[in-house]
């Protein structure tokens, strides 16, 4: 976190945040990251709906996860319904 | 100057008749004495179809200015009135509406906080929310009431300020006390609130304005920690300053529709004044009442009625008071365990670097509406003047009407 940050005089009007949640990059906050057999997926596209930060994409054809994002709660492992999840260590 | 209407209004009944002519997007409002008038006069003008506003009957104050705040922050002139322990339950919700930048107006009608339960004046209630973030206005009479509640709307919403702003009035001395009110045209009132306008803001979507749009999102009050909170806290500091400059230049403006000018500070028989009461609110009539009465018997006292508390005009007072060798504070409410009152304690303070300063003593009064009559107020005025003889005062804190 060395990015110099806005003084107050710079910051937007009203307690609003000066940019997008897509520039916090919360992944760094997990200890674990969700790891696909695409065998066994079906492509049913479970874990990208019930992904709170919505950080996994089929752009791919295929489940990809954006570690930028993912905090590793595990919740797309839980609800795939092939078992085609699993969670390990980051890093 | 536009013509007026005369009308005979309590101070409630005023600020009724005040919102109904601004005619505001929402008004929320939970029912408590002696504030209850405002809320039903407003309900029946929409009731009689005389405003468009949506009217929210809602469960509690909490939610009254919850409401509000959503209103505020979709971009609505949202109003809402309370006093006393309604004003407490709303607590939390005030200080979001300020640090959300939200200009809310908030008709305050002063009521003693329980326990013991009393219904009647003090200033325990709004001064309890001074560290808040809102503006506050003190009035005087119904006049003055009617009056604020129209300018209310130009001060919070002054792009350089973008606050909320109590209007507060003595309960039942002001709220139930019929007066002669000379009232505005509806349409000099439109025409001088005119439309809310908006901060614009560089949103991560580029520029918006400062209100809640799907077609051009913002995130309002999102987690805020030790990087970023103390930076937004600094704009609140500014706003104030800013309020500063504003209230009295919106004040000359409706000065020229209306002819009557209020002003941060309202000093009276004060150029040659050797002592000196400052008070808020409508007591302050009875000050004049007995600065005028002792006048005739060659005694040099004046008095100052603050009328903005919130921002707290320190180098007026500083100008005004300086030459005075003793000022009398009237407080009515007392900050428990502290040196005085609120009123007294800030005055101190902004004298503390000042080389000439006047004797400051703190008279506590009024509480739970216990009545304070002129010749309460000449004993005072005589203290003062002892004090002035002797070139120091014994006590520093008194209890002015209290049984001993």
């Amino acid at each position: 976190m060395s990015e110099q940050k806005p003084g107050w005089r710079e910051l937007p009007f009203g307690a609003i945040p000066y940019k997008s949640s897509l520039e916090y990059h919360t992944g760094d906050w997990g200890v674990e990251r969700p790891v696909f057999d695409l065998e066994k997926c079906t492509r049913c596209t479970f874990c990208h709906f019930y992904c709170p930060e919505g950080a996994i994409s089929f752009d791919a054809g295929h489940p990809e996860v954006d570690l930028r994002y993912c905090k590793g709660c595990g919740i797309c492992a839980n609800e795939c319904p092939a078992g085609a999840i699993r969670m390990v260590r980051k890093g | 100057m536009s013509r007026q209407k005369l009308l005979g209004l309590n101070g409630d009944e005023a600020a009724a008749y005040a919102i109904k002519q601004v005619n505001p997007d929402v008004v929320a409002a939970y029912p408590i004495t002696p504030q209850t008038i405002i809320v039903e006069r407003f309900s029946e003008y929409v009731a009689d179809g005389l405003v468009d506003t949506e009217f929210v009957a809602v469960e509690s104050e909490h939610s009254a200015m919850s409401c509000c705040i959503g209103a505020a922050a979709a971009g609505a002139r949202a109003f809402t009135a309370t006093a006393a322990n309604g004003l407490a339950l709303m607590w939390e919700m005030l200080y979001i509406a300020a640090s959300l930048r939200l200009p809310i107006v908030m008709a305050v009608v002063n009521r003693a906080m329980s326990a013991p339960i009393n219904i009647h004046n003090d200033h325990s209630d709004s001064m309890g929310a001074r560290d808040s973030g809102w503006i506050q206005i003190y009035c005087e009479n119904s006049q003055e009431v009617y009056d604020t509640c129209i300018e209310a709307w130009r001060i919070g919403e002054h792009l350089d300020v973008q606050l909320p702003v109590m209007v507060c009035l003595d309960g039942f001395t002001l709220s139930h006390t019929m007066e002669n009110v000379l009232t505005l045209s509806d349409e000099a009132v439109r025409d001088f609130i005119g439309e809310r306008p908006y901060i614009k803001v560089r949103g991560h979507l580029g520029e918006a304005e400062f209100r809640l749009d799907p077609e051009k999102p913002l995130t309002m009050g999102p987690l805020d920690l030790y990087d970023f909170y103390f930076e937004h806290k600094m704009h609140q500091v500014e706003a104030m300053k800013e309020a500063l400059k504003a209230i009295p230049e919106i004040d000359e403006e409706y000065a020229e529709i209306s002819g009557r000018e209020y002003r941060l500070l309202h000093p009276y028989m004060m150029e040659d004044a050797e002592v000196a009461i400052i008070g808020l609110g409508s007591t302050m009539g009875t000050v004049r009442y007995v600065v005028d009465r002792m006048r005739r018997r060659g005694l040099k006292v004046g008095m100052v009625r603050m009328r903005v508390f919130r921002p707290f005009p320190t180098e007026e007072l500083q100008k005004l008071l300086k030459d005075v060798e003793v000022v009398g504070v009237l407080d009515k409410a007392m900050s428990f365990g502290a040196p005085g009152g609120p009123l007294y304690e800030e005055l101190r303070t902004i004298f503390y670097d000042v080389d000439e300063n006047p004797i400051i003593v703190d008279y506590i009064y009024g509480l739970g509406g216990r009545d304070t009559p002129p010749h309460l107020i000449e004993e005072t005025y005589e203290e003062l003047l002892e004090v002035k003889r002797r070139g120091e005062a014994v006590e520093k804190l008194k209890f002015l009407g209290v049984r001993m």
